[in-house]
């Protein structure tokens, strides 16, 4: 099988390294010009199949926040990140709601969770 | 109510909370908090995207969660605060004029103040942008405290000027939320964003980062239909010819954040004409006694984490300042900037007794590849210090860490400039 070699720009930091993957097939052969080990876990799965944590918002009733942001809390095959959205527009959840609450169990059976990243309290509490 | 403080914090932003926490750490108890907004938090509170937190708490967080710490922090220390409260001057002795709807005008006086009041956003009018004035036009955190904190989607089919971080972030935003985002423009010829934003909100969605780009008219009578845009040359004016228009309902400006210092002003705070904010030594002391500055106020940050450091370092020496423990200062050595360097924070060094090492926070004026920011001074040939740094841009603040026995040992200026290898 032929090798195909990938340019990657990390974005684990804020430092935005350019890594380089050689990879043949889905297999990763080598990984270059990252400084973290970090980067290179990054770069070989973003060579493969890329991953992104969604951040999005549900909306609440009856809370002192109108929504309540979320995050996933395992990374989400990019290529359903739009479909996630979609599912998640449509919901609705009652305050009051804690941080790391998981907000919404298993989204489109995906096996990922999204998590309250704030608390909302009942209105008037 | 009470009206006498040890120290007061203006803004409850993440500037605001890691002072008044810092400084109950350091021992200090008679603390007040003044938010002008409902809750704590800042602007944290509509930044609900990941990148928060790694060099301060070694994890990736959210914009709320990385504020929810601070705020758990502010409650555990039993630290009082005022919300919806806008102060409305600060003077020179240190009293503060604040008005709330709950307790009306109050006036407070404190031993020590920190200015935590962040920064604000450069408008559509900042910058001038011809046409019509409809509805549709708005700064890219108007948008976001719309889409994360209030619940609305502001628009449909959107065009971003400018590629700064938070125009760069709503991009992704709106995105994700069905809407169109048409291009991002920047009238300059690279990014003022961190690459890791062009990467993951434009690249991974296909949105078109049109560089040398800007607005030329803003078209629509009660709402925006469309924008006409060209190409600028070197002197950032459009080029005859590349004028053509993208149709949309809504332009986002994100083309640059200004301190908030009114309030540094009506104190009698000395400003810097460059970064806007107050001149401060190490201390992050301003030029009147006992009021200090943190966070976007004093510089405008690329990350929070570099805020809540600074902001701790300024709740500590406020606390210091009110316990009448800070050094003696032997001489104070001006930190200038030189060739390629916008401007350095602290602005001043104060020599005392003790060595200390300090931090330098600065901007490039200009993108350097494979260059070194040297301190020197007119009188000797060698560098004091230099540090390698292999791109320089002036989208990211330039952090130096210097020993202090290069400041003990000087008695003049001391010059920042960069080097091109």
């Amino acid at each position: 099988m032929s090798t195909e070699v990938c340019e990657i720009t990390c974005i684990v930091c804020p430092t935005g390294c350019k890594v380089r993957v050689v990879r043949e097939g889905s297999k990763v052969i080598e990984v270059s010009g990252n400084t973290c080990k970090r980067g290179e876990t990054y770069a070989s799965q973003e060579a493969v199949a890329p991953q992104r944590t969604l951040t999005t918002s549900v909306k609440v009733t009856g809370g002192d926040f109108a929504l309540v942001s979320v995050k996933s809390a395992t990374l989400v095959p990019k290529a359903r990140l739009f479909d996630l959205m979609k599912a998640v527009q449509k919901l609705r959840v009652a305050a009051p709601i804690r941080i790391r609450d998981i907000v919404v169990h298993d989204v489109l059976g995906l096996g990922i969770d999204l998590v309250a990243t704030r608390t909302v309290r009942k209105t008037g509490e | 109510m009470k009206t006498e403080y040890d120290l007061i914090v203006i803004g409850g932003g993440p500037a605001g909370l890691a002072a008044a926490t810092a400084a109950y750490d350091q021992g200090l108890r008679d603390i007040l908090i003044v938010e002008r907004d409902r809750f704590l938090g800042g602007i944290l509170n509509q930044c609900i995207h990941t990148g928060f937190g790694l060099q301060e708490f070694r994890e990736e967080l959210t914009g709320p969660e990385y504020a929810q710490r601070f705020v758990d922090k502010t409650l555990e220390d039993g630290i009082p605060f005022l919300l919806d409260t806008m102060v409305l001057a600060v003077r020179p002795d240190r009293t503060i004029v604040a008005i709330s709807p709950k307790l009306g005008r109050l006036e407070l006086h404190a031993k020590a103040i920190v200015l935590s009041m962040g920064c604000r956003e450069r408008t559509r009018a900042a910058i001038m942008v011809p046409g019509t004035r409809p509805a549709g036009v708005m700064t890219a955190g108007t948008a976001q405290r719309y889409m994360n904190v209030e619940g609305y989607l502001p628009g449909h089919n959107v065009v971003i000027l400018g590629s700064g971080d938070v125009g760069l972030i709503m991009a992704r935003r709106f995105t994700l939320e069905g809407a169109r985002v048409n291009a991002v423009l920047e009238i300059m010829p690279y990014s003022t964003g961190l690459t890791r934003n062009i990467v993951q909100c434009l690249d991974d969605y296909g949105i078109p980062l049109l560089l040398n780009h800007t607005v030329t008219s803003v078209h629509g009578g009660k709402r925006v239909t469309g924008v006409s845009i060209a190409q600028v040359d070197d002197y950032r004016r459009p080029v005859p010819g590349t004028e053509r228009e993208i149709a949309c309902d809504t332009l986002i400006t994100s083309v640059g954040l200004v301190p908030e210092n009114e309030l540094s002003k009506t104190a009698g705070v000395q400003l810097d004409p460059i970064t806007g904010g107050a001149v401060v030594n190490q201390r992050l002391q301003t030029s009147v006694p006992g009021v200090f500055a943190c966070g976007n106020v004093l510089q405008v940050h690329d990350l929070v984490d570099n805020v809540s450091e600074e902001s701790q370092r300024a709740g500590r020496s406020a606390a210091l300042y009110v316990q009448d423990k800070l050094p003696q200062t032997l001489r104070s050595i001006r930190v200038v900037p030189a060739s390629g360097i916008r401007y350095v924070v602290p602005q001043c060094v104060d020599v005392t007794e003790q060595t200390e090492t300090i931090k330098l926070f600065m901007r490039p004026s200009d993108v350097f590849k494979g260059a070194s920011v040297e301190l020197r001074t007119d009188s000797r040939e060698e560098p004091l210090a230099k540090f390698r740094r292999s791109r320089l841009t002036p989208g990211e603040m330039v952090v130096l860490t210097v020993q202090g026995t290069v400041f003990a040992a000087v008695e003049a200026d001391i010059l920042v400039g960069v080097k091109v290898l």
